[in-house]
């Protein structure tokens, strides 16, 4: 299985970092890290353009994270309109790894601050989709 | 080696809905470009034609926008930055003459976003950015500038106030352009009024999709010499990226493609900012405007709002920015943004703007930056 069932609407299928999609369906979010020199990707990637080695592994993205920005979108692109108004987010994890997800529908938009603490875990989506998603760290 | 220079810039009128197909909407600024310049199609050695793909559903456009101005047998081909489609055009083309291969070529930039609802063109859009990791949780190209929009807000204290002043002048420079799309002065509270789109951003903090076409003959020095009475020459150029993913940036208070375009283009021309006459800003939102102070040096990290308070980049102040409007007027026809941007400046160094002229302007300069921060161009012009 590949990318197929991944967020909203999915562009495209296969890849090599596709056991991250199997990774989530478990409950984790993933990231990689290159064996050789030790630089860590999210998103993961399964080549190392660094040291030119393929030989990965995964770690679990875990502990808490905090907001660098957000913004709450009213008017969503073909296939999204069911989903707004959404909020897309950047958070900062350990070892300043960015992840680009959405904000849990459970936090309120007053309740945002800039700066709050996240965490990320994996969100089923209708359909049998799943995805990531921001929750209150 | 010989030097570089503009002869002719054009463009059509941008509008919400051209009603003509691409190569007809191309001749319109073909049309505008050549005309007063001592030459025919024929001299024109070689033609890149620049659009963001998928909005009409022509492949190799090239071919045919070649064909329908009559510039075959001539070499021709398509180049692509998304917003900064053809300002990657001039430089591909500054290249082409510099290094001997051609004498004279055509930029020529188009898109046609009314083949689109609005929907579609947001979804073409959002996969401006990385199709597997951001898409497809509904990223649009105006929740990326809003996301440096509130990064800007919550480090520096920037207002949506401030933001609106951006549109406020813009509009008030946009309505005395003929080739706008909007021509219509908008005050702070109709802006701050309007309907928001990705918050912190509202409908007139958002330039719109347009129709429209550019060209720019570009010619070895004598030549341009030969064909203009007065060439306005290449004199800086800087291009650099960013990551595509959101998620890769090391800032979402100001864009380092931009920032480091416009150091190679400084650097290329020996000046620094304190030396541009006028200046042309990719605004295709109104943070993008406040950035672009910043990271062209006009104004301090964090500081670019000043700017817009005390109306210094009106066209009677110290830094005057987007006196034609800029996109927030004039529209965003993705492919023909850069070149509206460059003729202006032509304009401008040539005594001839009919919007706003800034007194004895003698150096120009573009800032052109494709999708959300991911490529950014700088050039430089003198008259």
């Amino acid at each position: 299985m590949g990318f197929e069932n991944f967020g909203t609407v999915s562009f495209t299928a296969e890849a090599k970092a596709a056991d991250f999609i199997t990774y989530l369906e478990a409950g984790k979010v993933m990231a990689t890290r290159c064996r050789k020199c030790g630089v860590s990707y999210f998103p993961p990637r399964m080549d190392c353009p660094r040291c030119l080695s393929s030989d990965v592994e995964w770690f679990e993205i875990k502990g808490d994270g905090k907001l660098i920005s957000y913004t709450v979108v009213n008017y969503g692109p073909t296939g999204f309109e069911n989903d707004a108004p959404y909020i897309l987010a950047l958070g900062e994890f350990d070892g300043g790894v960015q992840i680009f997800a959405c904000l849990s529908r459970d936090i309120e938009q007053k309740d945002i601050q800039i700066g709050m603490g996240l965490v990320v875990s994996p969100v089923k989506l209708p359909d049998n989709r799943i995805a990531y998603e921001f929750k209150k760290g | 080696m010989e030097d570089v220079a503009i002869a002719g810039a054009g463009q059509s009128v941008f509008s919400r809905k051209c009603g003509v197909s691409i190569r007809e909407l191309c001749f319109e600024a073909f049309k505008e470009a050549m005309e007063g310049l001592d030459i025919t199609g024929d001299d024109i050695d070689a033609s890149i034609i620049c659009s963001a793909p998928e909005y009409d559903k022509q492949r190799s456009p090239a071919g045919l926008i070649s064909e329908y101005l009559e510039l075959t047998p001539k070499p021709s081909f398509y180049v692509e930055t998304v917003c900064s489609s053809s300002s990657t055009g001039l430089r591909v083309a500054w290249s082409l003459v510099k290094a001997g291969l051609h004498r004279v070529v055509a930029v020529i930039g188009f898109q046609k976003m009314s083949e689109l609802t609005s929907r579609e063109a947001a979804e073409r859009m959002g996969r401006g950015g990385d199709i597997i990791w951001e898409s497809p949780f509904g990223l649009t190209m105006p929740a990326g500038y809003a996301m440096y929009a509130r990064a800007h807000m919550a480090k520096y204290g920037t207002t949506e106030e401030q933001l609106a002043k951006v549109r406020v002048k813009n509009s008030h420079y946009g309505a005395s352009n003929p080739k706008a799309t909007y021509r219509k002065e908008l005050s702070l509270d109709e802006i701050l009024g309007s309907e928001v789109v990705t918050s912190p951003l509202k409908k007139f903090d958002c330039c719109a999709n347009a129709d429209g076409s550019s060209c720019i003959i570009v010619a070895r020095g004598d030549v341009a010499k030969g064909i203009t009475d007065v060439p306005i020459w290449i004199i800086g150029l800087g291009a650099a990226t960013d990551t595509m993913t959101m998620s890769g940036r090391e800032s979402l208070t100001g864009l380092r493609c931009a920032q480091e375009a416009g150091k190679q283009a400084y650097q290329m021309a020996g000046i620094g900012a304190q030396d541009i006459d006028v200046a042309e800003v990719h605004d295709c939102f109104t943070i993008s405007e406040i950035l672009a102070y910043e990271d062209l040096g006009f104004a301090k990290p964090g500081e670019g709002v000043g700017l817009i308070e005390e109306k210094q980049t009106y066209a009677d102040g110290k830094m005057p920015v987007n006196v034609d409007g800029g996109l927030l007027s004039k529209g965003h026809p993705i492919g023909a943004t850069g070149g509206s941007q460059i003729r202006t400046i032509v304009h401008q160094l040539r005594g001839q703007a009919t919007e706003a002229q800034v007194k004895g302007a003698e150096i120009g300069l573009v800032h052109n930056i494709g999708g959300i921060g991911q490529y950014g161009n700088v050039t430089i012009l003198r008259r």
